[in-house]
C-alpha cells in the first residue's frame, strides 16, 4: 500500500476539475494552490454543496460547493440552458459535476490505493447551513475560479476502520 | 430505419446530454426511452423494443454491471449493443464490462465526438 499525499490527492483534484471544465462545461478555468483545512467547527454556507462518498479499504468524502448563481452556469453550460433560479435541473447538474470531478479523482487514486467504490451524490441548496463530517479534521482545498466566480472542492480520506492496522501508520492519516 | 434507445444514467443531467448528443450525431432516431437504474432499465426492455442502450455503471438499486449482465442472460435482447458511459474508469471495471459484453466503453467526462466515434462502430 502506497502513501497518498497532500500533493497526490491536489493533483487528482485539477486533474478531474479541469477536464470536467473543459470538456463538458468549456468555462474558463483557474486553480488556486491547495491548502489543508482543518475542519474542527462545522462549515456555514450559502448556496450549493454536493456530496460524493468514498468507500473501500480507505474511506472519505468530496464536496464541491458555489454560490447558486454559479451552479445555475455550471449547468447552463452543462445542459445548453439558461436558468435563472435553482431548480431541479441545476441541482441535477451539479450533483452530475461533483459525480464526475469525484469520480475522478477516486479513479486516479486508485492506482495507490486499490479498488474504490462512490456514492451516488447528494445535492444540498440553501441559506446559512451547516455542515460536518464525523470524525474528520483535515480536508484538502482546491479552490477554482471561473470568470468572476470560485467554487471549492473538498476531498478528505482516511483507512477504513475494516483496515485499523493503516491507523497506526500516522504518515496515511495527514489527508 | 429509424434505431430506438435506451437511456440509462441516474442523472437526469446526463440523460438529457446523451439524447442530445444521438441528435448531433445524425443519428436516425426513433423512441428514446430513459431509465435512472438498471431495474426501471430491464422493465422497459419487457415493453419496449431496442437497437441500442448507453448505460452508466454506478447507480443505486441496480447497477450497470448487473444490468449488463442481465440484458446479456436474456435471449431476447442479449443482440443489442450496450456503450456504457460512466465516471467508473478503474482498468478492472472496464474489462469487467467488456468480458460481459458491453460494445465499448466512455469515460465520463466525454465529447459528443467521442461518443459519435463508437456509435459509428454500433450502429
Amino acid at each position: 500500500m502506497e502513501v497518498v499525499t497532500q500533493l497526490d490527492i491536489e493533483q487528482a483534484i485539477s486533474k478531474a476539475a479541469r477536464d470536467v471544465f473543459e470538456t463538458m462545461l468549456m468555462l474558463p478555468l483557474a486553480i488556486d494552490a491547495s491548502m489543508i483545512k482543518q475542519k474542527i467547527e462545522p462549515e456555514t454556507y450559502h448556496g450549493v454543496v454536493a456530496l460524493v462518498g468514498v468507500a473501500g479499504s480507505w474511506t472519505g468524502t468530496g464536496h464541491i460547493s458555489c454560490r447558486p448563481q454559479f451552479a445555475q452556469r455550471l449547468a447552463g453550460a452543462l445542459l445548453l440552458a439558461e436558468y435563472d433560479s435553482v431548480n431541479d435541473d441545476v441541482l441535477d447538474a451539479v450533483a452530475e459535476v461533483a459525480n464526475m470531478i469525484i469520480g475522478n479523482v477516486k479513479t486516479i487514486l486508485e492506482e495507490k490505493l486499490g479498488p474504490l467504490g462512490l456514492t451516488v451524490p447528494t445535492v444540498i441548496y440553501g441559506r446559512n447551513y451547516h455542515t460536518r463530517s464525523a470524525g474528520v479534521k483535515d480536508w484538502v482545498l482546491v479552490r477554482l475560479h471561473s470568470g468572476d466566480e470560485t467554487m471549492d472542492i473538498n476531498f478528505c480520506l482516511m483507512p477504513s476502520r475494516i483496515h485499523p492496522h493503516l491507523a497506526h501508520r500516522p504518515e496515511l492519516q495527514t489527508v | 430505419m429509424a434505431l430506438d434507445v435506451l437511456i440509462v444514467d441516474d442523472s437526469a443531467a446526463i440523460r438529457k446530454i446523451l439524447h442530445r448528443v444521438l441528435i448531433q450525431a445524425e443519428v436516425q432516431l426513433g423512441k428514446v426511452h430513459e431509465a435512472s437504474d438498471g431495474n426501471e432499465a430491464l422493465a422497459k426492455l419487457k415493453t419496449e423494443k431496442v437497437g441500442l442502450i448507453l448505460s452508466d455503471i454506478n447507480m443505486p438499486n441496480m447497477d450497470g454491471i448487473e444490468f449488463l449482465t442481465k440484458v446479456k442472460a436474456d435471449a431476447t435482447h442479449k443482440h443489442v449493443p450496450i456503450l456504457m458511459v460512466t465516471t467508473e474508469g478503474s482498468q478492472a471495471k472496464v474489462m469487467q464490462a467488456l468480458e460481459l459484453g458491453a460494445a465499448g466503453y466512455v469515460k465520463k467526462p466525454f465529447t459528443a465526438d467521442q461518443i459519435k466515434e463508437k456509435l459509428e462502430g454500433l450502429i
